[in-house]
């Protein structure tokens, strides 16, 4: 134990004077994590806020001989600007992109509306951009409710109820509560917060055996009167000091950084207080042992310090994973899920941030079952710390 | 005191040493000699305890190698080659934290560090980082570490690799202090000269076999050769590589 306390005490010293070391733990997942995560939020508000608060552009061929239409338009948060000559320039433009949508109403549109006559009206699109879809959408809901109205005028005008055109009343209810919507986006978060952990204690990782190698250092050291035990569950420790510290770091300045992301304006009130950064840090904080040692693990197998490098920017991928595909399939929390690690973490993070309550179940076993697999790994590490082949 | 008695060592199908046998007794200063590749960084490993060897065995003090490595380790005090220093550590703080692994404590570790920091002239950069030393000061630092625990046996591999001409002469004068404290020690060099300057007792290793083991004078007799350098190859020849 003595030792092993020597050994803890000797790597954090001289990781707390690497420049690097402390870049990574202290800088790169406390403040690129929020970052990232600011710009995603402002780009997602950015884009859906747009089309509902922005006035739209919409060129329309032919707007002099619809005036009632052209106002409807209008009132609806549209402005009708110039358009191309003809319906084919209008075609070409939008194929090239000048313009996303461009309203054609044909000569005889007023003709076969006075008649009666179902008028026809040209909304020239290109269905493949997705990025024009909103406006797209946008006009053609408006003039489909020009439409309905017209409708409804006419039946009126015949005495008939216009209601005979709605025997069904389709009503949305929408269960999600507001914080709910949020989490999709804060999905992205766990993965943030366990790339910071991982990045904290990188360097100690690779240190402990492909960086001690290189250096030269490793040999005098194991010459030495202690058994490798101690010193490799040292150094491990002393990796997990340095990921919990990067931890808490990056959930705590997140929990700043989200007061000064506009949620409120996509619906999204996150819970973020001082509770839920303690809780968070606790639910993760199982995760470090887990990280130290595989990291440990696979530096361990390499055979210089910048092969270590390598294989450890695999690493810091790999929790994703299992979240992205869970995300992707939009998954709920299962008693089964809570056995994965990263997994784990992320399903029970993301509920307490979309402030629903935690089953106690879920959570001991997230906790025991990452806490097992961080135990068996750092005992794996110190098995192979113990081989020849170490030496290199 | 060490003892090596027929150990065997290989890595895949490369025989780095077979059956190296040899003593290395207290107060005496011991000589291993060999051309590159010769096997003797590989007897010293075993000695040292960071390798098993295949066949054979070998003691410290009586404590077998592999059987009691950490006694053995304990009395040693080793000099691996091309040792290097934690660059962000102070050259005392990287003396300092080999003391008390090795067991040290209190105000102990603060007496033996300068001690050692005094005997081998290191004060005037001790408490600079070693990031930066040059070869002869990092070779100085590393010395002093595997010394500060005052072990009886000292294992030095190739010790004066990369030392200037000032600092080989410093090195020779604590090698002669530590045989006068009535040290083994046991010192590994593919030059000639250095190892018949020094030695009490000359191991001339060979294809991971020894050819001879003598005093200078001894060697130079059995070999025929007045010239030490002339001996040394023709003790070599006598090992056929197979």
């Amino acid at each position: 134990m003595r030792t092993l306390l020597i050994v803890f005490a000797k790597e954090v010293l001289d990781n707390f004077r690497d420049r690097r070391t402390l870049a990574s733990a202290i800088l790169m997942g406390p403040l690129f994590g929020p970052l990232l995560f600011a710009f995603v939020i402002n780009l997602s508000i950015e884009r859906s806020l747009a089309d509902v608060e922005k006035t739209l552009d919409v060129p329309v061929i032919g707007a002099e001989r619809a005036p009632n239409l052209i106002r409807f338009l209008e009132s609806n948060n549209m402005r009708i600007v110039d358009a191309p000559e003809t319906r084919e320039d209008a075609m070409t433009a939008v194929q090239v992109g000048t313009h996303d949508i461009v309203i054609v109403i044909p000569e005889e549109f007023g003709e076969q509306l006075s008649g009666g006559m179902p008028a026809r009206i040209e909304v020239i699109s290109d269905q493949a951009n997705t990025t024009a879809d909103r406006e797209s959408r946008r006009v053609r809901g408006a003039l489909y409710s020009y439409s309905q109205q017209l409708a409804a005028i006419r039946l009126t005008a015949r005495g008939v109820n216009p209601l005979v055109l709605r025997p069904l009343n389709i009503d949305d209810v929408d269960v999600s509560t507001p914080s709910g919507r949020s989490g999709i986006l804060l999905g992205m978060m766990s993965f943030l917060f366990i790339f910071a952990l991982l990045m904290g204690g990188m360097y100690l990782a690779i240190d402990s055996t492909a960086g001690e190698r290189e250096r030269g250092s490793l040999e005098p050291l194991l010459a030495l009167p202690v058994t490798r035990d101690q010193l490799i569950l040292g150094k491990i420790l002393a990796a997990c000091v340095f990921m919990a510290l990067s931890l808490a770091l990056s959930i705590a300045s997140f929990s700043v950084a989200i007061r000064f992301m506009p949620l409120e304006q996509l619906g999204m009130t996150p819970n973020f207080g001082p509770d839920v950064v303690v809780k968070a840090f606790l639910l993760l904080a199982p995760f470090i042992l887990l990280g130290a040692a595989v990291m440990t693990l696979v530096a361990s197998f390499t055979k210089s310090y910048k092969e270590a490098q390598t294989w450890l920017s695999v690493v810091l991928l790999a929790p994703t994973l299992p979240i992205l595909i869970v995300s992707l399939l939009t998954l709920r929390p299962r008693f089964e899920f809570m056995f994965v690690p990263s997994l784990s973490q992320h399903m029970l993070l993301v509920d307490m941030v979309k402030n629903e309550p935690l089953d106690p179940t879920h959570v001991a076993i997230s906790v025991t079952s990452t806490l097992i697999a961080g135990a068996l790994l750092t005992w794996l590490c110190a098995r192979l710390y113990r081989r020849e082949g170490l030496l290199g | 005191m060490i003892k090596v008695d027929g150990i065997h060592k290989s890595f895949g199908e490369v025989k780095a040493v077979r059956g190296v046998s040899f003593d290395a007794p207290d107060g005496k200063i011991t000589g291993l000699l060999g051309p590159n590749g010769a096997g003797k960084s590989t007897t010293l490993r075993v000695l040292y305890t960071v390798l098993k060897p295949d066949d054979g065995s070998a003691s410290i003090d009586g404590h077998d190698v592999v059987a009691s490595s950490l006694e053995a380790r304990r009395r040693t005090g080793a000099l691996p080659h091309g040792s290097g220093l934690y660059p962000h550590l102070t050259a005392r703080e990287n003396i300092a934290y080999f003391a008390k692994l090795c067991g040290l404590g209190g105000a102990e570790i603060d007496e033996k560090v300068d001690n050692i920091i005094e005997l081998l002239e290191i004060r005037e950069f001790a408490d600079r980082r070693t990031k930066g030393f040059s070869q002869g000061q990092r070779t100085k630092v590393s010395l002093a570490r595997s010394l500060v625990h005052d072990p009886q046996n000292v294992i030095l591999d190739e010790p004066s690799n990369g030392l200037d001409v000032m600092a080989i002469r410093s090195l020779r004068e604590l090698i002669l202090k530590l045989k006068d404290a009535g040290r083994c020690v046991l010192f590994s060099s593919h030059v000639m000269q250095e190892v018949a300057a020094l030695c009490d007792d000359i191991v001339i290793i060979a294809h991971g076999q020894v050819a001879l083991d003598d005093s200078a004078d001894g060697i130079r007799e059995r070999t025929g050769c007045d010239d030490l350098e002339d001996a040394f190859v023709e003790a070599i020849s006598m090992v056929e590589q197979d």
